[in-house]
């Protein structure tokens, strides 16, 4: 078993929250795993992605060969789209549709919703929108999370778990929140077409 | 689960490591802020924090070791450029208690301005240099590497890479170990580099060699794996063993491998492949380095395949891709990016004091022409970008003000230099003393946000003093002058620019306001506080 997923974003989205609830849980589960980050100069509102490795076996490289990936996780439509060379011919794009723009020159969002359409296998939800009508603001990554827990061979009680170690410094309600702001993302996901494939 | 850094700064904490120095620079800032924040280092006293620059941490690690004590020097490849005086003859004076000095390569350039390989600085130094493929190894090599610049009484360079430096994996420690007690070398001239000192010392380095050699034989870190197709035989340095391994999902590569983690490799395990194989392919991250040694320049041996004929191509980073194609091995690429995807640089962030400083200078600088704005290294070189375009330069650490100078010393005037308070400290301080000392007509704004912005909000050196030293170096005290970088204060602060853009002599402009990241960081770590109290 193995699962190599890309996290895709703008720096400053929370990525590295969701690689770090992931990594926790699959450590937990006795899973290897690699994980690289982009650190520096990207991190100031540039695109940024994680490539998150797991698997029972031990992993040899932190980078995922291009055309291998699993799942491509993205907190920002356009974003999703920048990594579709790495994904593999069965692989799924899992990404928010609401978009980050700080570039003067951001393309149309109603033709970055139709190219994702277009992709063979997508989730697409508007999780801040989601997140507003919980009024859970900054828990977007953590629906994003939920959307992508089907395809993960994690227990959603696992990433559970771990959502709670991750924000139990900050207090029960918001760990309360975002383990809400989990399953709802998840159960969008899990009523989407075409998830009886998985 | 360690990052490549995390796990060296874990290694030099369970090693006995007495003091860890550094000047931040993406990838390698990440291992002495580990053990900044560690109370593990706290509790045993360890010394961790930053230096001025590259060169001053370096000296400072030599002279922990010289009293007997283990200790770690940190730096990206091009801060081993700045320390590159003390570093090449630390080689000649040699250690005392164990020197580590960790160089972070950035191939494909991901945060530095070039891929420069430091593996060249270390055999230039003719130093043992340790390169790991992995966090585990990374952690291990540590403590080898001490034991290895005590048992020689040499530093040893760790050479890493972006990649291993920036990518989490399980780590398994050791056993801990106690710090030395301090003990001045028992030579008392091994440090006095004096001619006749120096003569003696750098014969014993070159006599070392064979020793150096004969260790890194024995070592771990080099395998020699055998497989029955010897129509090809394969080299693989650090980290490039982890993509050739990545093609062969069964682990098994079916041809002779050679894996190099320790430095300077001895012939006899190159000539062992070689003499096995009919050809080899060298796979190494950065430069062409053993490709090139056994290459020779004529290149009348066997077929050598890499970097030098293409087989990998000459810059970049490696990946399980361009190591597969190699190999013969092709992954089947995904679908190609749609065109509506655009580039998303990065940019200052909303409200950053930099974007008014750059605003005020483009219009003080609107009745010159073009091309007048030397700057530096870090978050304002982003000032390059639309839409500001406000910065024609950015070389080195402290280019900025000697590049001025040096325009305005050949008639091109005004010229304004464009620096950073913690670039400033670094390496902008001698470079004023020169523009003061020939009274060159520039104007030096430092960017002051106190703090190093770009590699994460550390300390920078000289926060609050930044007038003084102007002062000190001899700046005139009416030409220098402290400006709030706001909006409101627009008008105000392009008049003072006009003005001593003006000026026929050295002025320094000081815009000062705190980096907003900083300043978030501190307000949710005194809420994170307030809720555990």
């Amino acid at each position: 078993m193995k699962k190599d997923i890309i996290l895709a974003g703008v720096g400053g989205q929370g990525i590295l929250s969701i690689a770090a609830t992931i990594g926790m849980a699959a450590v937990r589960k006795g899973l290897y795993m690699k994980q690289a980050e982009v650190h520096g100069m990207s991190q100031r509102g540039g695109d940024v992605q994680s490539n998150l490795r797991l698997s029972d076996e031990p992993i040899a490289s932190d980078l995922i060969p291009r055309g291998g990936v699993d799942l491509i996780l993205s907190v920002e439509p356009m974003e999703a789209l920048r990594y579709l060379p790495m994904l593999s011919p069965n692989g799924w794009l899992i990404t928010n549709t609401a978009p980050h723009i700080n570039i003067p020159n951001y393309p149309d969002l109603e033709a970055l919703k139709e190219e994702i359409a277009h992709q063979p296998r997508h989730v697409m939800l508007d999780a801040d929108q989601i997140a507003r009508d919980m009024e859970a603001r900054r828990s977007a990554n953590i629906i994003m999370l939920g959307a992508a827990s089907p395809f993960l061979c994690l227990e959603p009680q696992e990433l559970e778990a771990s959502i709670a170690q991750i924000f139990q410094r900050k207090g029960q309600e918001v760990v309360d929140q975002n383990i809400a702001a989990f399953r709802k993302g998840r159960e969008i996901a899990l009523e989407q077409e075409g998830m009886q494939d998985i | 689960m360690l990052l490549g850094d995390e796990a060296i700064a874990q290694a030099g904490i369970d090693a006995g490591m007495s003091g860890i120095y550094a000047y931040p620079g993406t990838p390698s800032t990440e291992i002495t802020e580990y053990v900044i924040h560690s109370r593990e280092a706290k509790a045993k006293g360890i010394r961790a924090g930053w230096s001025a620059n590259e060169k001053t941490a370096m000296e400072a690690a030599l002279g922990m070791s010289y009293a007997g004590k283990r200790a770690m020097v940190c730096m990206k490849h091009v801060g081993l450029n700045v320390a590159a005086d003390a570093f090449v003859n630390a080689a000649i004076t040699g250690a005392n208690g164990g020197l580590i000095v960790v160089a972070a390569d950035d191939p494909s350039m991901h945060s530095s301005q070039n891929e420069q390989d430091s593996r060249f600085f270390g055999k230039f130094a003719m130093m043992p240099i340790m390169e790991p493929s992995s966090q585990q190894e990374a952690y291990d090599m540590v403590h080898e590497a001490f034991d290895l610049s005590e048992k020689f009484r040499i530093p040893v360079l760790m050479r890493i890479t972006t990649r291993l430096a920036h990518s989490r994996a399980g780590v398994q420690p050791r056993a801990k170990r106690e710090q030395n007690p301090v003990q001045i070398p028992s030579d008392p001239r091994q440090f006095i580099l004096l001619p006749a000192n120096a003569r003696r010392n750098y014969k014993k380095l070159l006599a070392n060699q064979v020793s150096f050699e004969s260790d890194a034989g024995a070592s771990a870190f080099n395998q020699y794996i055998d497989g029955e197709d010897t129509s090809r035989g394969i080299i693989a340095c650090g980290l490039a063993y982890n993509y050739l391994m990545e093609n062969f999902p069964s682990r098994v590569v079916g041809h002779p491998v050679l894996k190099i983690g320790q430095y300077p490799v001895p012939p006899a395990l190159i000539h062992r492949i070689y003499e096995q194989c009919d050809s080899l392919l060298v796979l190494e991250d950065g430069y062409p380095i053993m490709e090139e040694l056994i290459r020779g320049y004529l290149n009348l041996g066997k077929p050598i395949h890499g970097r030098l004929d293409g087989s990998i191509p000459r810059d970049g980073e490696l990946d399980p891709n361009n190591v597969g194609a190699a190999l013969g091995i092709h992954h089947q690429e995904g679908r190609p990016v749609p065109s509506l995807v655009v580039p998303r640089p990065p940019s200052l962030c909303k409200g950053c004091p930099h974007i008014y400083s750059y605003q005020s200078l483009n219009d003080a600088l609107n009745t010159y022409s073009k091309g007048r704005v030397f700057s530096d290294i870090g978050c304002y070189t982003l000032g390059a970008l639309q839409p500001f375009d406000a910065i024609n330069t950015c070389v080195d650490m402290g280019a900025s003000i000697t590049m001025a100078k040096g325009a305005a010393d050949a008639g091109f005037r005004p010229a304004v230099a464009v620096i950073g308070d913690s670039t400033f400290t670094h390496s902008g301080i001698t470079g004023l003393i020169d523009a003061v000392n020939d009274r060159s007509p520039i104007t030096v704004l430092i960017l002051d946000n106190g703090t190093t912005a770009m590699t994460g909000g550390q300390d920078s050196m000289a926060t609050g003093r930044i007038e003084a030293i102007c002062e000190g170096c001899g700046v005139e005290k009416d030409h220098i002058h402290v400006i709030n970088p706001i909006q409101k204060y627009h008008e105000e602060n392009m008049a003072i620019m006009k003005r001593e853009i003006e000026y026929e002599g050295v002025s320094v402009i000081i815009p000062r306001r705190e980096c907003l990241v900083t300043v978030a960081s501190r307000i949710r770590s005194q809420k994170t506080e307030n809720t555990e109290a």
